[in-house]
Protein backbone atom coordinates (compact mmCIF):
# COMPACT_ATOMS: atom_id res chain seq x y z
CA UNK A 1 0.00 0.00 0.00
CA UNK A 2 1.64 3.01 -0.93
CA UNK A 3 0.51 6.95 -2.28
CA UNK A 4 1.66 5.45 -5.49
CA UNK A 5 -1.32 3.20 -5.93
CA UNK A 6 -3.63 6.13 -6.67
CA UNK A 7 -1.68 7.17 -9.86
CA UNK A 8 -3.82 4.61 -11.62
CA UNK A 9 -6.84 6.48 -12.25
CA UNK A 10 -8.98 3.36 -11.88
CA UNK A 11 -7.94 2.81 -8.43
CA UNK A 12 -7.92 6.40 -8.22
CA UNK A 13 -11.81 6.58 -9.03
CA UNK A 14 -12.67 3.91 -6.90
CA UNK A 15 -11.39 5.62 -3.63
CA UNK A 16 -12.49 8.75 -4.50
CA UNK A 17 -15.92 8.32 -5.29
CA UNK A 18 -15.79 6.09 -1.67
CA UNK A 19 -14.36 8.88 0.30
CA UNK A 20 -15.80 12.01 -1.45
CA UNK A 21 -19.52 12.11 0.16
CA UNK A 22 -17.78 11.34 4.06
CA UNK A 23 -15.46 14.45 3.21
CA UNK A 24 -18.15 16.20 1.99
CA UNK A 25 -20.49 15.86 4.55
CA UNK A 26 -17.52 16.47 7.58
CA UNK A 27 -17.52 19.57 5.04
CA UNK A 28 -20.54 20.90 5.32
CA UNK A 29 -20.65 19.94 9.29
CA UNK A 30 -17.27 22.20 10.27
CA UNK A 31 -18.05 24.80 8.07
CA UNK A 32 -21.69 25.07 8.95
CA UNK A 33 -20.89 24.37 12.73
CA UNK A 34 -17.68 26.58 12.67
CA UNK A 35 -19.20 29.48 11.36
CA UNK A 36 -22.34 29.17 13.47
CA UNK A 37 -20.07 29.20 16.58
CA UNK A 38 -17.99 31.88 15.58
CA UNK A 39 -20.82 34.38 14.01
CA UNK A 40 -23.51 33.86 16.44
CA UNK A 41 -22.02 32.24 19.91
CA UNK A 42 -18.55 34.36 20.48
CA UNK A 43 -18.36 37.75 22.09
CA UNK A 44 -17.91 40.85 20.22
CA UNK A 45 -13.74 42.67 20.66
CA UNK A 46 -13.72 45.39 23.05
CA UNK A 47 -11.98 47.60 19.72
CA UNK A 48 -13.59 45.95 16.61
CA UNK A 49 -16.96 45.57 17.77
CA UNK A 50 -18.71 42.62 15.32
CA UNK A 51 -15.86 43.11 12.53
CA UNK A 52 -13.72 41.02 14.02
CA UNK A 53 -15.80 37.68 13.04
CA UNK A 54 -14.63 38.64 9.43
CA UNK A 55 -11.62 36.05 11.02
CA UNK A 56 -13.55 33.09 10.20
CA UNK A 57 -13.77 33.56 6.70
CA UNK A 58 -10.81 35.46 6.05
CA UNK A 59 -7.64 33.82 8.08
CA UNK A 60 -8.87 30.09 6.36
CA UNK A 61 -9.05 31.72 3.05
CA UNK A 62 -6.08 33.26 3.11
CA UNK A 63 -4.07 29.71 4.34
CA UNK A 64 -5.66 27.45 1.75
CA UNK A 65 -4.54 30.66 -0.79
CA UNK A 66 -0.63 29.57 -0.22
CA UNK A 67 -1.41 26.24 0.97
CA UNK A 68 -2.97 25.61 -2.47
CA UNK A 69 -0.66 26.88 -4.64
CA UNK A 70 1.81 24.73 -2.65
CA UNK A 71 -0.11 21.74 -3.55
CA UNK A 72 -0.40 22.75 -7.15
CA UNK A 73 3.97 22.45 -7.33
CA UNK A 74 4.02 19.65 -5.29
CA UNK A 75 1.24 18.24 -8.21
CA UNK A 76 3.09 19.74 -10.65
CA UNK A 77 6.26 18.16 -9.85
CA UNK A 78 4.73 14.56 -9.06
CA UNK A 79 3.97 15.20 -12.82
CA UNK A 80 7.03 16.00 -14.21
CA UNK A 81 9.32 13.48 -12.82
CA UNK A 82 6.60 10.84 -12.64
CA UNK A 83 4.31 11.45 -15.58
CA UNK A 84 0.80 10.51 -13.48
CA UNK A 85 -2.07 11.98 -15.01
CA UNK A 86 -4.08 12.11 -12.14
CA UNK A 87 -1.58 14.43 -10.66
CA UNK A 88 -2.04 16.46 -13.35
CA UNK A 89 -5.67 16.52 -13.01
CA UNK A 90 -5.48 17.35 -9.42
CA UNK A 91 -3.60 20.77 -10.23
CA UNK A 92 -5.80 21.25 -12.90
CA UNK A 93 -8.92 21.01 -10.21
CA UNK A 94 -7.27 22.75 -7.84
CA UNK A 95 -6.07 26.52 -9.61
CA UNK A 96 -9.63 27.84 -9.78
CA UNK A 97 -10.16 26.70 -6.50
CA UNK A 98 -7.26 28.14 -5.26
CA UNK A 99 -8.11 31.73 -7.17
CA UNK A 100 -11.42 31.89 -5.31
CA UNK A 101 -9.81 31.76 -2.17
CA UNK A 102 -7.64 34.43 -2.44
CA UNK A 103 -10.53 36.31 -4.17
CA UNK A 104 -12.29 35.59 -0.97
CA UNK A 105 -9.19 36.44 1.39
CA UNK A 106 -8.94 39.59 -0.95
CA UNK A 107 -12.80 41.05 -0.41
CA UNK A 108 -13.04 39.89 3.59
CA UNK A 109 -9.82 42.18 4.01
CA UNK A 110 -11.30 44.47 2.20
CA UNK A 111 -15.08 44.88 3.91
CA UNK A 112 -13.08 44.33 7.27
CA UNK A 113 -9.97 47.26 6.69
CA UNK A 114 -12.84 49.83 5.73
CA UNK A 115 -14.15 50.77 9.00
CA UNK A 116 -10.84 49.38 11.07
CA UNK A 117 -8.06 50.69 8.60
CA UNK A 118 -10.50 53.35 7.27
CA UNK A 119 -9.46 51.98 3.63
CA UNK A 120 -10.77 49.74 1.29
CA UNK A 121 -7.16 49.06 0.16
CA UNK A 122 -3.85 49.60 1.39
CA UNK A 123 -0.76 48.83 -0.49
CA UNK A 124 0.61 46.40 2.30
CA UNK A 125 3.00 44.47 1.57
CA UNK A 126 0.11 41.47 2.65
CA UNK A 127 -1.95 43.27 0.50
CA UNK A 128 -0.30 43.76 -2.43
CA UNK A 129 1.72 39.80 -2.62
CA UNK A 130 -1.97 38.55 -1.92
CA UNK A 131 -3.21 40.42 -5.35
CA UNK A 132 -0.02 39.26 -6.83
CA UNK A 133 -0.61 35.47 -6.29
CA UNK A 134 -3.92 36.26 -7.73
CA UNK A 135 -2.67 37.35 -11.03
CA UNK A 136 -0.13 34.41 -10.67
CA UNK A 137 -3.03 32.10 -10.93
CA UNK A 138 -4.65 34.17 -13.15
CA UNK A 139 -1.87 33.20 -15.59
CA UNK A 140 -1.83 29.93 -14.43
CA UNK A 141 -5.68 28.79 -15.20
CA UNK A 142 -5.26 30.85 -18.51
CA UNK A 143 -2.68 28.69 -19.81
CA UNK A 144 -4.40 25.63 -18.84
CA UNK A 145 -7.68 27.45 -20.71
CA UNK A 146 -5.21 28.27 -23.94
CA UNK A 147 -3.65 24.83 -24.71
CA UNK A 148 -5.60 22.49 -26.69
CA UNK A 149 -3.79 19.23 -26.16
CA UNK A 150 -4.07 17.73 -22.60
CA UNK A 151 -0.76 16.23 -22.34
CA UNK A 152 0.89 19.43 -23.66
CA UNK A 153 -0.86 21.98 -21.38
CA UNK A 154 0.10 19.88 -18.28
CA UNK A 155 3.40 20.32 -19.00
CA UNK A 156 3.81 23.81 -19.96
CA UNK A 157 1.45 24.91 -16.38
CA UNK A 158 3.78 22.23 -14.73
CA UNK A 159 6.65 24.58 -15.90
CA UNK A 160 4.61 28.06 -15.36
CA UNK A 161 3.81 26.88 -11.75
CA UNK A 162 7.90 25.64 -10.57
CA UNK A 163 8.96 28.55 -11.96
CA UNK A 164 6.42 30.58 -10.60
CA UNK A 165 6.69 29.79 -7.35
CA UNK A 166 10.52 31.08 -7.18
CA UNK A 167 9.08 34.04 -8.72
CA UNK A 168 6.11 34.66 -6.22
CA UNK A 169 8.48 33.63 -3.57
CA UNK A 170 10.68 36.61 -4.86
CA UNK A 171 7.50 38.84 -5.19
CA UNK A 172 6.91 38.57 -1.68
CA UNK A 173 10.20 39.53 -0.10
CA UNK A 174 10.65 42.36 -2.60
CA UNK A 175 6.95 43.54 -1.39
CA UNK A 176 7.99 43.58 1.75
CA UNK A 177 11.28 45.78 1.05
CA UNK A 178 9.30 47.90 -0.93
CA UNK A 179 6.82 48.86 1.68
CA UNK A 180 6.37 48.25 5.33
CA UNK A 181 3.23 47.24 6.82
CA UNK A 182 0.10 47.64 8.09
CA UNK A 183 -1.61 44.24 8.35
CA UNK A 184 -1.42 42.88 11.46
CA UNK A 185 1.17 39.48 12.42
CA UNK A 186 -0.81 36.45 12.20
CA UNK A 187 -1.81 35.13 15.93
CA UNK A 188 -3.03 31.50 15.49
CA UNK A 189 0.96 30.11 15.74
CA UNK A 190 1.27 31.92 18.82
CA UNK A 191 -0.90 30.29 21.78
CA UNK A 192 1.64 30.26 24.66
CA UNK A 193 3.32 33.66 23.64
CA UNK A 194 2.38 37.15 24.25
CA UNK A 195 -0.37 38.31 22.44
CA UNK A 196 -2.10 35.31 21.35
CA UNK A 197 -5.36 35.09 19.89
CA UNK A 198 -8.13 34.91 22.21
CA UNK A 199 -9.50 31.16 23.40
CA UNK A 200 -13.09 32.42 22.89
CA UNK A 201 -12.35 33.14 18.73
CA UNK A 202 -9.55 30.02 18.59
CA UNK A 203 -11.48 26.83 18.99
CA UNK A 204 -14.08 27.90 16.13
CA UNK A 205 -11.77 29.47 13.99
CA UNK A 206 -9.47 26.02 14.04
CA UNK A 207 -13.11 24.37 13.41
CA UNK A 208 -13.53 26.80 10.25
CA UNK A 209 -10.18 25.94 9.05
CA UNK A 210 -10.39 22.37 8.88
CA UNK A 211 -13.93 23.41 7.22
CA UNK A 212 -12.14 25.10 4.46
CA UNK A 213 -9.71 22.21 4.18
CA UNK A 214 -12.46 19.85 4.08
CA UNK A 215 -14.55 21.89 1.36
CA UNK A 216 -10.85 21.95 -0.65
CA UNK A 217 -10.47 18.71 -0.61
CA UNK A 218 -13.89 17.37 -1.53
CA UNK A 219 -14.24 20.33 -4.61
CA UNK A 220 -10.54 18.79 -5.67
CA UNK A 221 -11.54 15.05 -5.61
CA UNK A 222 -14.67 16.03 -7.57
CA UNK A 223 -13.14 18.04 -10.22
CA UNK A 224 -10.53 15.38 -10.68
CA UNK A 225 -13.10 12.72 -10.84
CA UNK A 226 -15.36 14.88 -13.33
CA UNK A 227 -12.63 14.88 -14.98
CA UNK A 228 -10.80 12.19 -15.76
CA UNK A 229 -14.85 11.08 -16.69
CA UNK A 230 -14.85 13.78 -18.97
CA UNK A 231 -11.35 12.30 -20.48
CA UNK A 232 -12.86 8.39 -20.84
CA UNK A 233 -16.25 10.15 -22.47
CA UNK A 234 -13.69 11.73 -25.12
CA UNK A 235 -11.58 8.44 -25.56
CA UNK A 236 -15.02 6.56 -25.57
CA UNK A 237 -16.55 8.97 -28.70
CA UNK A 238 -13.50 8.94 -30.67
CA UNK A 239 -12.89 5.33 -30.78
CA UNK A 240 -16.60 5.35 -32.09
CA UNK A 241 -16.10 7.99 -34.50
CA UNK A 242 -13.90 5.58 -35.75
CA UNK A 243 -15.60 2.31 -35.54
CA UNK B 1 25.89 30.46 -31.44
CA UNK B 2 27.63 33.82 -32.39
CA UNK B 3 26.27 33.18 -35.88
CA UNK B 4 22.65 32.58 -34.25
CA UNK B 5 23.13 36.01 -32.20
CA UNK B 6 24.03 38.30 -35.41
CA UNK B 7 21.36 36.18 -37.94
CA UNK B 8 18.66 37.71 -35.04
CA UNK B 9 20.26 40.91 -35.05
CA UNK B 10 20.15 41.59 -38.43
CA UNK B 11 16.56 39.88 -38.58
CA UNK B 12 16.06 42.81 -36.21
CA UNK B 13 17.14 45.35 -37.52
CA UNK B 14 16.62 45.22 -41.08
CA UNK B 15 13.27 46.79 -42.54
CA UNK B 16 9.93 44.48 -40.89
CA UNK B 17 11.91 43.64 -38.22
CA UNK B 18 9.95 46.03 -35.84
CA UNK B 19 13.19 47.76 -34.37
CA UNK B 20 12.92 50.43 -32.62
CA UNK B 21 9.53 50.15 -32.24
CA UNK B 22 9.80 49.60 -28.33
CA UNK B 23 11.75 52.70 -28.05
CA UNK B 24 9.21 54.78 -30.06
CA UNK B 25 6.39 53.08 -27.84
CA UNK B 26 8.77 54.25 -24.76
CA UNK B 27 9.05 57.36 -26.04
CA UNK B 28 5.09 57.94 -25.74
CA UNK B 29 4.72 56.54 -22.55
CA UNK B 30 6.62 59.13 -21.56
CA UNK B 31 4.98 61.80 -23.30
CA UNK B 32 1.48 61.09 -22.42
CA UNK B 33 1.75 60.45 -18.80
CA UNK B 34 2.48 64.31 -18.16
CA UNK B 35 -0.41 64.85 -20.39
CA UNK B 36 -2.43 62.42 -17.93
CA UNK B 37 -1.04 63.78 -14.75
CA UNK B 38 -0.21 67.41 -15.64
CA UNK B 39 2.81 69.40 -16.33
CA UNK B 40 3.62 69.98 -11.89
CA UNK B 41 7.24 69.64 -12.20
CA UNK B 42 7.24 68.23 -8.62
CA UNK B 43 4.68 65.51 -9.11
CA UNK B 44 6.22 64.39 -11.89
CA UNK B 45 9.65 64.72 -10.43
CA UNK B 46 8.19 62.14 -7.63
CA UNK B 47 6.79 59.92 -9.85
CA UNK B 48 9.34 59.69 -12.84
CA UNK B 49 11.19 56.61 -11.88
CA UNK B 50 8.32 54.50 -11.16
CA UNK B 51 6.98 55.67 -15.07
CA UNK B 52 10.72 55.43 -16.63
CA UNK B 53 10.42 51.47 -15.17
CA UNK B 54 6.92 50.52 -16.32
CA UNK B 55 7.47 52.20 -19.75
CA UNK B 56 10.73 50.34 -19.71
CA UNK B 57 9.18 47.12 -19.03
CA UNK B 58 6.04 47.67 -21.10
CA UNK B 59 7.80 48.35 -24.43
CA UNK B 60 10.09 45.39 -23.55
CA UNK B 61 6.64 43.14 -23.47
CA UNK B 62 5.59 44.48 -27.00
CA UNK B 63 8.41 42.45 -28.47
CA UNK B 64 8.09 39.37 -26.32
CA UNK B 65 6.26 37.33 -29.24
CA UNK B 66 8.58 37.98 -32.11
CA UNK B 67 11.62 36.76 -30.23
CA UNK B 68 9.76 33.14 -31.45
CA UNK B 69 6.77 32.95 -33.34
CA UNK B 70 8.75 34.20 -36.91
CA UNK B 71 10.74 31.16 -36.38
CA UNK B 72 8.79 29.37 -35.05
CA UNK B 73 6.28 29.97 -38.47
CA UNK B 74 8.43 29.00 -41.09
CA UNK B 75 10.08 26.47 -39.64
CA UNK B 76 13.88 27.10 -38.26
CA UNK B 77 12.81 26.77 -34.96
CA UNK B 78 12.60 22.97 -35.61
CA UNK B 79 15.75 23.15 -37.00
CA UNK B 80 17.09 24.94 -33.72
CA UNK B 81 15.58 22.36 -31.88
CA UNK B 82 17.88 19.45 -33.59
CA UNK B 83 20.78 21.84 -34.30
CA UNK B 84 24.02 20.17 -32.68
CA UNK B 85 24.31 23.16 -30.36
CA UNK B 86 22.00 22.79 -27.30
CA UNK B 87 19.16 24.70 -27.30
CA UNK B 88 19.56 26.02 -23.75
CA UNK B 89 22.40 27.93 -25.75
CA UNK B 90 20.09 28.98 -28.76
CA UNK B 91 17.41 30.10 -26.33
CA UNK B 92 20.29 32.19 -23.99
CA UNK B 93 21.37 33.61 -27.34
CA UNK B 94 17.95 34.58 -28.26
CA UNK B 95 17.36 36.49 -25.13
CA UNK B 96 20.57 37.92 -25.77
CA UNK B 97 19.75 39.44 -29.28
CA UNK B 98 16.17 40.56 -27.63
CA UNK B 99 18.00 42.32 -24.64
CA UNK B 100 20.27 44.01 -27.33
CA UNK B 101 17.49 45.21 -29.83
CA UNK B 102 14.99 46.17 -26.81
CA UNK B 103 16.52 46.18 -23.41
CA UNK B 104 20.06 48.20 -24.76
CA UNK B 105 18.19 51.17 -26.62
CA UNK B 106 15.59 51.95 -23.63
CA UNK B 107 18.78 52.12 -21.39
CA UNK B 108 20.50 54.61 -23.25
CA UNK B 109 17.04 56.16 -24.07
CA UNK B 110 15.98 56.24 -20.67
CA UNK B 111 17.44 60.06 -19.78
CA UNK B 112 16.49 61.95 -22.28
CA UNK B 113 13.20 60.93 -21.67
CA UNK B 114 14.15 61.12 -17.76
CA UNK B 115 14.24 65.21 -18.82
CA UNK B 116 10.89 65.43 -20.34
CA UNK B 117 9.49 63.38 -16.80
CA UNK B 118 12.17 66.42 -14.41
CA UNK B 119 13.95 63.43 -12.89
CA UNK B 120 16.41 65.29 -10.36
CA UNK B 121 19.74 65.23 -11.36
CA UNK B 122 21.17 62.88 -8.94
CA UNK B 123 19.12 59.97 -10.32
CA UNK B 124 20.36 60.05 -13.86
CA UNK B 125 23.15 57.53 -13.04
CA UNK B 126 21.63 55.00 -11.48
CA UNK B 127 18.52 55.07 -14.16
CA UNK B 128 21.09 54.00 -16.67
CA UNK B 129 22.94 51.86 -14.42
CA UNK B 130 19.55 50.30 -12.82
CA UNK B 131 18.06 49.55 -16.67
CA UNK B 132 21.37 48.36 -17.46
CA UNK B 133 21.29 45.68 -14.62
CA UNK B 134 17.97 44.86 -14.98
CA UNK B 135 16.51 45.42 -18.43
CA UNK B 136 18.74 41.80 -18.97
CA UNK B 137 16.35 39.93 -16.52
CA UNK B 138 13.46 41.21 -18.23
CA UNK B 139 14.52 39.58 -21.49
CA UNK B 140 15.40 36.62 -20.08
CA UNK B 141 12.25 35.81 -18.54
CA UNK B 142 10.14 37.58 -21.09
CA UNK B 143 11.79 34.62 -23.75
CA UNK B 144 10.91 32.29 -20.78
CA UNK B 145 7.03 33.10 -21.45
CA UNK B 146 7.41 33.21 -25.23
CA UNK B 147 8.35 29.90 -24.66
CA UNK B 148 5.31 28.61 -23.25
CA UNK B 149 3.00 30.53 -25.59
CA UNK B 150 4.84 29.33 -28.53
CA UNK B 151 2.66 27.38 -30.79
CA UNK B 152 -0.76 29.22 -29.52
CA UNK B 153 -3.13 31.58 -31.80
CA UNK B 154 -3.51 34.15 -30.00
CA UNK B 155 -0.95 33.81 -27.72
CA UNK B 156 0.00 37.75 -27.43
CA UNK B 157 -2.20 38.64 -24.69
CA UNK B 158 -2.38 35.05 -22.96
CA UNK B 159 2.33 35.97 -22.82
CA UNK B 160 1.62 39.22 -21.14
CA UNK B 161 -0.28 37.71 -18.32
CA UNK B 162 2.05 35.18 -17.73
CA UNK B 163 4.74 36.85 -18.00
CA UNK B 164 3.42 40.53 -15.90
CA UNK B 165 3.35 38.72 -12.76
CA UNK B 166 7.14 37.10 -13.46
CA UNK B 167 8.08 41.14 -14.10
CA UNK B 168 7.30 42.44 -10.17
CA UNK B 169 10.09 41.88 -8.02
CA UNK B 170 12.55 43.48 -11.10
CA UNK B 171 10.47 46.33 -11.36
CA UNK B 172 10.40 46.86 -7.41
CA UNK B 173 14.15 46.42 -7.23
CA UNK B 174 14.87 48.90 -10.07
CA UNK B 175 12.44 51.52 -9.61
CA UNK B 176 13.45 51.40 -6.32
CA UNK B 177 17.33 52.20 -6.89
CA UNK B 178 16.10 54.92 -9.28
CA UNK B 179 14.12 56.39 -6.35
CA UNK B 180 16.80 56.21 -3.58
CA UNK B 181 19.06 57.24 -6.11
CA UNK B 182 17.16 60.61 -6.93
CA UNK B 183 16.92 61.12 -3.16
CA UNK B 184 20.21 60.91 -2.37
CA UNK B 185 20.47 57.94 -0.57
CA UNK B 186 22.02 54.84 -0.53
CA UNK B 187 21.42 52.29 -3.22
CA UNK B 188 23.76 49.19 -2.60
CA UNK B 189 20.42 46.99 -1.27
CA UNK B 190 18.73 47.12 -4.17
CA UNK B 191 21.06 47.40 -6.89
CA UNK B 192 22.72 44.44 -5.57
CA UNK B 193 19.30 42.61 -5.47
CA UNK B 194 18.75 43.64 -8.94
CA UNK B 195 21.70 42.26 -9.64
CA UNK B 196 20.95 39.28 -8.09
CA UNK B 197 17.65 38.80 -9.70
CA UNK B 198 18.89 39.26 -13.53
CA UNK B 199 22.46 36.25 -13.02
CA UNK B 200 19.99 34.35 -11.64
CA UNK B 201 17.31 35.01 -14.26
CA UNK B 202 19.96 34.31 -16.55
CA UNK B 203 21.44 31.44 -15.03
CA UNK B 204 18.25 29.48 -14.60
CA UNK B 205 15.18 30.76 -16.87
CA UNK B 206 17.22 29.33 -20.27
CA UNK B 207 16.82 25.31 -19.31
CA UNK B 208 13.04 26.71 -18.26
CA UNK B 209 12.71 27.69 -21.52
CA UNK B 210 14.36 25.40 -23.59
CA UNK B 211 11.74 22.69 -21.41
CA UNK B 212 8.52 24.89 -22.86
CA UNK B 213 10.18 24.68 -26.22
CA UNK B 214 10.48 21.17 -26.28
CA UNK B 215 6.95 20.53 -25.11
CA UNK B 216 5.62 23.12 -27.64
CA UNK B 217 7.76 21.41 -30.56
CA UNK B 218 6.90 18.05 -29.94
Amino acid sequence: MSLWEYANPKKFMQTATRVLPVVSVLAAICMVGGLVWGFFFTPDDYKQGATVKIIFIHVPAAMMAINVWGMMLVTSLVWIVRRHHVSALAARAAAPLGMTFTLIALVTGALWGQPMWGTWWEWDPRLTSFLILFLFYLGYVALWQAVENPDTAADLTSVLCIVGSVFAALSRYAVKFWNQGLHQDSTIMKVGEKDPLDPAYYWPLIVCIAGFILTFVALVLLRTVTEIRARRLAVLTARERLA
Amino acid sequence: MIALLLRDLRLAVRAGGGFGLGLAFFLLVAVLVPLGVGPEGGTLAKIAPGILWVGALLACLLSLDRIFALDFEDGSLDLLATAPIPLEGAVAMKSAAHWLVTGLPLTLAAPVLGVLLHLPGEGYFWLVASLALGTPALSVIGTFGAALTVGLKRGGLLLSLLVLPLYVPTLIFGAEVVKRGAAGMAVEVPLLLLAGITLGAAAVLPFASALALRINLR
